[in-house]
């Protein structure tokens, strides 16, 4: 299908979000949209896809018709499909419900024989494995991402808009995504694929649009120019800094023989020993066990087996709450879900998290508080800014900015998710200024050259099973990649369940 | 901000107006005079200084439900079973009574006793239903429905057994307390002026509790995502049933002077519905605490004027409930209508 978009505004309030963006997505392309955070991407995708509406003047023409786009159901109904950065799903259902929803083929009862049937297929074709009766809630943030794919090409999209897909699923399986993406333009779908990440846009997009502020600043066709394209993005050069380990061998946090246990998986007999100013990262395709590793080192999930022990207090079986006093600091990954209170504005958040004593609110503190952590984490908002109204970015920094000083560990869901790389190298630089105050950091990506760049040790997981802690500074993202999917583990005899 | 301040303002009038338009439209199919019926409500509330003291009566248990209700609706909690706290308040402060019939202790301090006597009770009879929802994962608006008709039996069993009047029980409640356990009235007027002060102080120190103190921030919280309010560090659960607590308490002081300043007795229809009443308030205001007082003192205005409507009208009484019903619908109504002209513009 032929995209075209014509002088899109875009107002929320005072800001200007879209600055009459003009774009032409001739049929079967793959369209990358590049940009930092907060350039206009997403609010030019939740456009075309009918989730906001643009200014009057704005005009989207799909196959040579100008169309109006009022409703999510009404873009599909176009043929226009997205997949959200957050998943619009609806946890407590199941997958195959979750699955039918939106389809209306008449009748009154959905058939669900048949749903099962493509849904299998489907799930073939992607290489993704998940059981169509089990609960959305028992899935990662990344199945469901791919669960959303699924359901989109079901419901015969033939522009499928993703929003930084790949930052939520493994290597292994965004090769596979990519190698179905690039199959699709050949039935004449477009694909829009919205990124900060260059290497992904590069290796998928037949041509790329970088926005800028609201502006549409330049585009791009094969063979690409990664530092011309950085350029457009930031209107400066960004490089990567030095790995700079801060080791110790005071012990900060250890493990010994720590099994976990939940519905769908096993952890056996982790031993760990983690250093002070050390950085461990954990590696591994969605729902490995690393997501119920990093909680049970929160205290938010308890091990059915093992000590743990912070600083060589003992802290097996205890509260979160009382992991949290021995400072323990635990960021997840779903910021609007577990991270912060919509609702609420940043100065509350700040003062909420210093565990304020007293009864009554110092108003001027707090403000005082705010305006400083609003600028020393380069947040866009004010004191007053409700958090849901900030972009993905800078809820980020926000959740940042909420960490106790002083910490012993920090756990992080996903720290730089979504964020584009000055955002993460700035996040970093945070990060590691609490391994010299001398915390530990333990932290989740799917980013496998994150993991290597700012690690010191790696654990990988692969369906819980755990590796021994690998160097980072002598591992390549192959090597670590093998592992992921499985390849290059030891074999063990038989006695292992 | 200041421009959605007056776009809410104008968005509220209009509900007003539409749903007066609303009612005198079903006053005109009921063949009556709209104008007349308002005539005689506002006549009835505000006529004489004996009618507005009959509002303020109506107006102090209103508000210190409506105080209370903007707790648990803080802390995200739908505290149906106000009602039932209201009535073990009235049953808690006549308990205390009861114990203190032939004291010769000074009446100012076995009135103190009992009002907190009724404040505990509340206070006890919210946290059953806080309690169901913490360990038992009962829904708080299943929990206290259900608590609300245990309430209503627990009142009637005592009124019709143990504590029944010498001779015979009768609906008409308990044998009245002497007059030294009444709370002091204005002279020829019902309405006391400390029943009137303690409904004050609650809605003050509620106001204080949610705009000003850090307790009040981690409500808000918890109501607002359990989930993030837990691991920013704040005790979720304890933070719900305190906010089940202090509406309980507050509650049973309405319950208490219910008891204590209005009917002098335990009667079977103790509460007359104050806690529904004061949900409909609550969310009137939007649970905004300044609110409170001026809208539960209309909430009390149309009860009271709608009093006198069969006699001179041949029109229900009900016809106070109709108005606020729709009040209600239609300020939430244009709240929606306004959120989705906002967002367009």
């Amino acid at each position: 299908m032929n995209v075209e978009l014509k002088n899109i505004h875009k107002h929320f309030g005072n800001v200007h979000a879209n600055k009459g963006i003009n774009l032409n997505i001739p049929s079967g392309t793959i369209q990358g949209i590049l940009g930092e955070n907060g350039a206009g991407k997403s609010t030019l995708m939740k456009i075309l896809s009918g989730f906001i509406q643009a200014d009057s003047g704005s005009e989207i023409i799909l196959d040579g018709k100008s169309v109006t786009i009022d409703s999510p159901a009404d873009a599909i109904h176009h043929g226009v499909g997205m997949l959200h950065q957050d998943p619009l799903d609806f946890p407590p259902m199941k997958v195959l419900d979750n699955f039918i929803l939106g389809r209306f083929t008449g009748g009154l009862f959905p058939n669900r024989k048949e749903a099962t049937q493509d849904f299998n297929l489907l799930a073939k074709e992607f290489d993704f494995s998940f059981d169509p009766e089990s609960y959305v809630d028992s899935l990662t943030v990344g199945e469901r991402q791919q669960l959303e794919i699924m359901r989109l090409l079901w419901l015969g999209a033939r522009v499928l808009i993703l929003d930084e897909p790949t930052t939520g699923i493994s290597a292994s399986q965004k090769s596979k995504l990519f190698s179905t993406l690039k199959k699709l333009p050949e039935q004449a779908m477009t694909i829009i694929f919205v990124s900060h990440k260059l290497e992904d846009v590069e290796s998928l997009c037949d041509q790329v649009a970088v926005l800028q502020a609201g502006e549409l600043v330049g585009e791009m066709k094969p063979p690409f120019n990664t530092s011309k394209l950085v350029e457009m993005m930031f209107g400066k050069v960004v490089t990567l800094g030095e790995r700079q380990p801060v080791l110790t061998n005071e012990t900060m946090l250890e493990l010994k023989n720590v099994s976990l246990e939940d519905v769908r998986l096993k952890i056996k007999n982790v031993d760990l020993n983690l250093c002070a100013g050390e950085v461990i990262g954990l590696a591994g395709m969605e729902g490995s066990g690393q997501g119920m590793f990093i909680r049970a080192c929160a205290g938010l999930v308890r091990p059915v087996g093992g000590r743990v022990k912070l600083k060589g207090q003992d802290l097996t079986g205890k509260s979160y709450h009382a992991y949290k006093n021995a400072g323990v600091n635990f960021l997840p990954a779903a910021r609007l879900e577990e991270g912060l209170v919509p609702g609420l504005s940043l100065t509350d958040h700040f003062v909420l998290a210093e565990q304020p004593k007293g009864i009554f609110i110092d108003r001027v503190a707090g403000q005082n508080l705010a305006e400083d952590r609003i600028k020393s984490f380069n947040i866009r908002g004010t004191p007053l800014s409700m958090v849901e109204s900030l972009s993905g970015g800078n809820q980020q920094r926000a959740e940042l900015a909420l960490l106790q000083d002083p910490l012993s560990l920090v756990l992080l869901e996903h720290p730089t998710r979504g964020l584009d790389i000055e955002s993460v190298i700035y996040i970093w630089s945070k990060l590691k200024e609490r391994c010299r105050q001398g915390a530990s950091i333990i932290f989740i990506s799917s980013d496998l050259e994150e993991i290597l760049q700012y690690s010191d040790r790696v654990l990988v997981f692969f369906s819980g099973k755990v590796s021994p802690p690998i160097d980072a500074a002598t591992t390549s993202v192959e090597q670590l990649g093998q592992l992921i999917g499985g390849k290059g583990w030891p074999e063990k005899g038989g006695s292992h369940a | 901000m200041l421009k959605g301040r007056l776009s809410g303002f104008v968005f509220q009038l209009l509900a007003f107006v539409l749903a007066l338009v609303f009612v005198s439209l079903i006053l005109i199919a009921a063949k009556a005079s709209p104008m007349e019926a308002y005539k005689n409500m506002i006549t009835g509330s505000v006529g004489s200084m004996r009618k507005f003291a009959e509002v303020l009566v109506t107006f102090v248990p209103l508000l210190l439900v409506t105080a209370g209700l903007l707790i648990t609706f803080s802390a995200g909690l739908w505290n149906i079973g106000v009602e039932g706290q209201i009535v073990l308040g009235a049953i808690g402060t006549a308990w205390v009574f009861r114990q203190f019939v032939d004291s010769t202790l000074p009446a100012g301090l076995i009135i103190t006793l009992a009002i907190f006597g009724g404040m505990a009770f509340g206070a006890l009879w919210a946290s059953f239903a806080g309690a169901l929802k913490t360990f038992g994962g009962v829904n708080e608006i299943f929990g206290g429905l259900g608590l609300n008709f245990v309430s209503t039996a627990l009142t009637l069993y005592l009124i019709f057994g143990p504590w029944k009047r010498e001779g015979v029980a009768s609906m008409s409640g308990t044998e009245p307390f002497p007059d030294h356990f009444s709370l002091p009235q204005l002279p020829d007027l019902r309405i006391s002026l400390w029943a009137l002060g303690i409904a004050l102080v609650g809605v003050v120190i509620v106001y204080f509790i949610l705009q000003g103190t850090y307790f009040g921030l981690k409500l808000k919280a918890v109501g607002k995502n359990f989930r993030a309010a837990y691991l920013l560090g704040i005790p979720t659960w304890q933070y719900s049933m305190y906010s089940f607590l202090i509406c309980g308490a507050l509650a049973g002081a309405a319950g208490a002077i219910q008891v204590a300043a209005v009917y002098h007795r335990l009667i079977p229809s103790i509460s007359s519905g104050y806690g529904y009443l004061g949900l409909m308030v609550a969310m009137l205001i939007n649970y905004q605490a300044v609110w409170a007082i001026p809208v539960a003192l209309f909430f009390a205005a149309l009860n009271i004027g709608s009093i006198q409507l069969p006699i001179v009208m041949k029109l229900d009484s009900s016809l106070a409930g109709v108005l606020q019903g729709v009040l209600v619908l239609f300020v939430l109504l244009m709240e929606g209508v306004r959120q989705k002209f906002v967002k367009k513009a």
